[in-house]
């Protein structure tokens, strides 16, 4: 078990092993993707009160919940690094945390274009736009912190520890939802209650969430690996690979 | 050497409570305070000083004012803690008396705690005291200054307890003032929203001692959690200076 | 300097108070010492020798808990010191470069506040303390209208009441006059003879018989893992 877990640490075998899956989550992501996307733009009957407008979801909704489970994933990788300090927990970090960043944009760029035909302004300081943009800030602030401290090795567990107190506030900001649940709809698609829109409507949209999670998957791979070469510059088989290819 | 030539040194088995020692610790921070009074007074001004802005930029109608008011008066607060979280610890950086803490046979987080309670008697406590008389100054009723001084008194230890958070993880960066406010505004959003929203909600009529729990729970959960974090934040911007 | 009060209680060691295992640790890049091992023996005195950048300041830190980025084993009275840190800080005492002095207190409020987290001493001793250490007719004085040396012997005087078996010293005979220097070497035998352990580091000759010494190489780019 703990060589496993070691294993799993080690930069060198991540690696190999992520160069293995990466065609495959970019091919299965893209194919569920582009499904979806087409399948909801093109074929997914109208929304009887939104019209054409609310097609917008298949974007907006993956990228959101996608930003947020990104923050959690992190948080989860924040635990590896404080308790066991494994190298590969900090490099995703550093890795996903633009990656959120840009997903948490375009949630919030998607629903500003959602809300002109809905609400009829770009912008509504509503619950759950508002603890979006709060994300955004939380994004910004665990990049910034990340780029001010010199040591990677405190770089990281900085990075841990500011990104667990964030997550704390993840909770409280659902919490807000119900406070202030005003204009914005409730949440779309929930998984564990049976959804109120038609399948012909949410089968998509699964599709492209469970899409954008592969392709998640396959750039979070292509960034960590190029972290693990700047880290691990001076080893041995970097400069191999470097020079013949071959891990 | 043989076993009785051998030198010998007795082991120390016990020091003082953590108890005792936060108390070292919270008559030294206010002891250094009250010898450099401008500093105190310092957030203060600052706090008074936003709050004029509102008049003289946006409009000094007293509608505006009554309605906004609150707000105005939670951000200033906010704004002027958060101007003051920078020297929470980085004095004791500076000087080396931040190490010496962190080697007391205490548990850190207890002296942040109480290190964290001083900041807060030293900026905090003072800008609920003056919040009455800004309050008046942007016409709100008697009840409404009642409500926000409660909730600048539960909320602005939350805010002290949250910023040694960040004080400690920007401990020894470049402009780690600026930083600081990057990495913290978002988490004093929540307890911005409740402030004044249980303000509203109290010059609406409505009852507002669910709301105030509420905020009790925010710095029940600020005051046993933040200190843990800080200490951990603290340990590293230390291993790393 | 003489001692002036030391309470006795808890166990007699004999054995190594504080040994090290395969410490290593790097730097921004650079291997600063792999394969480290020592023991500190009750009744000594080791000095740590290296060049500017060998990693001094770095050990002892590392041996006080402050620096954590380093692997290998530190062990204290024989046991990991991860599992029994509260009792490690009761019986260390570190000084380092930034004497831990708040200029804004007078050196007697100072010594108070860094005996206040450890072993509460009456005023008396602590002016006992200082005056021990040159400082008489200055304890009540602000430490910032002091000059550096002054400041630097209040951080020391703790040294002369202190009762903690292992002490750490980081270049303290910095801005220290030629006689409190010697006043110094003096206190630290005299521990040792009592059986406590030193650590310094100093850019200054100590002269000092049966000095242990601890050499660091010059740091060497951890080129190849």
């Amino acid at each position: 078990m703990w060589r496993i877990f070691h294993k799993l640490g080690s930069p060198k075998w991540f690696f190999g092993i992520a160069a293995r899956f990466m065609p495959w989550l970019l091919a299965g992501g893209l194919l569920l993707l582009m499904a979806g996307i087409i399948w909801g733009l093109a074929f997914a009957p109208e929304d009887y009160l939104q019209g054409n407008s609310y097609r917008i979801i298949f974007i907006h909704v993956p990228s959101a919940f996608m930003a947020q489970s990104v923050y959690i994933m992190m948080a989860c990788a924040a635990v590896v690094t404080l308790v066991w300090r494994m190298k590969l927990a900090d490099v995703f970090v550093k890795a996903v945390a633009p990656v959120g960043l840009v997903l948490t944009f375009l949630a919030l760029f998607t629903g500003a274009v959602w809300g002109k035909p809905t609400w009829g302004t770009w912008w509504i300081w509503d619950a759950r736009l508002t603890s979006m943009l709060i994300l955004l800030f939380l994004y910004g602030g665990v990049i910034a912190l990340d780029r001010a401290i010199n040591d990677e090795k405190s770089a990281a567990r900085a990075v841990a520890v500011l990104v667990l107190v964030g997550v704390v506030n993840i909770p409280i900001i659902k919490y807000s939802v119900e406070w202030w649940n005003t204009l914005h709809q409730p949440a779309t698609f929930k998984l564990t209650e049976k959804p109120s829109m038609p399948a012909e409507m949410w089968v998509p949209l699964l599709l492209s969430v469970l899409g954008l999670y592969l392709i998640f998957g396959w750039l979070a791979c292509v960034r960590m690996q190029a972290e693990i070469l700047v880290r691990e510059r001076r080893t041995r088989w970097v400069k191999t690979f470097v020079t013949t290819g071959k891990v | 050497m043989n076993a009785e030539t051998r030198p010998t040194v007795r082991l120390v088995r016990s020091s003082v409570g953590a108890l005792a020692a936060m108390k070292g610790v919270f008559a030294r921070d206010m002891k250094v305070a009250f010898r450099q009074r401008q500093d105190l007074l310092n957030p203060l001004l600052f706090f008074i000083m936003v709050v004029t802005l509102f008049p003289l930029g946006v409009s000094p109608e007293v509608s505006f004012l009554q309605e906004a008011g609150a707000g105005i008066l939670w951000v200033a607060a906010l704004l002027s803690v958060l101007l003051s979280l920078d020297h929470l610890f980085r004095h004791d950086f500076d000087d080396g008396t931040l190490e010496q803490l962190v080697l007391q046979p205490q548990p850190l987080f207890l002296l942040i705690l109480a290190k964290t309670m001083a900041h807060w008697m030293l900026t905090g406590l003072p800008l609920v005291l003056l919040t009455p008389i800004l309050g008046v100054m942007v016409h709100l009723d008697g009840n409404s200054i009642a409500v926000l001084c409660l909730t600048l008194l539960i909320g602005t230890p939350v805010l002290s307890f949250i910023g040694a958070i960040g004080a400690a993880l920007t401990l020894g960066l470049r402009s780690a003032g600026v930083l600081l406010s990057l990495l913290i505004i978002p988490l004093y959003i929540p307890v911005l929203i409740f402030g004044t929203g249980t303000v509203a909600a109290a010059a609406e009529g409505a009852p507002v001692g669910a709301y105030l729990a509420l905020m009790g729970a925010f710095l029940v959960l600020a005051a046993t959690l933040a200190p843990f974090a800080a200490a951990a934040a603290l340990r590293i911007s230390l291993s790393n200076g | 300097m003489h001692i002036v009060h030391r309470p006795e209680y808890g166990a007699l060691m004999s054995e190594p108070l504080l040994q090290a295992v395969n410490l290593h640790c790097e730097r921004d890049t650079r291997t600063l010492f792999r394969q480290l091992s020592f023991s500190i023996l009750p009744g000594t005195v080791t000095r740590v020798e290296g060049p500017n950048g060998s990693g001094k300041t770095t050990l002892l830190r590392m041996l006080a808990g402050l620096n954590d980025a380093w692997a290998g084993e530190l062990r204290w009275c024989g046991a990991p010191i991860a599992s029994q840190r509260e009792e490690f800080l009761r019986n260390m005492l570190y000084l380092g470069h930034r004497p831990g002095i708040k200029p804004l207190l007078t050196p007697l409020e100072n010594l108070r506040a860094l005996m206040a987290g450890r072993r509460p001493s009456p005023d008396a001793v602590l002016r006992q303390a200082l005056q021990g250490t040159g400082l008489a007719g200055f304890e009540d004085v602000p430490c910032r209208n002091l000059s550096a040396g002054q400041q630097r012997r209040v951080a020391l005087a703790r040294l002369l009441i202190a009762d903690e078996p292992l002490w750490l010293l980081d270049e303290v005979f910095t801005a220290i006059d030629a006689e409190g220097v010697k006043a110094l070497e003096a206190l630290l035998q005299q521990r040792a003879a009592e059986g406590g352990a030193v650590m310094v580091t100093t850019h200054h000759d100590l002269a000092l018989p049966d000095m242990h010494r601890l050499t660091l190489g010059a740091g060497e780019a951890s080129d190849e893992r």
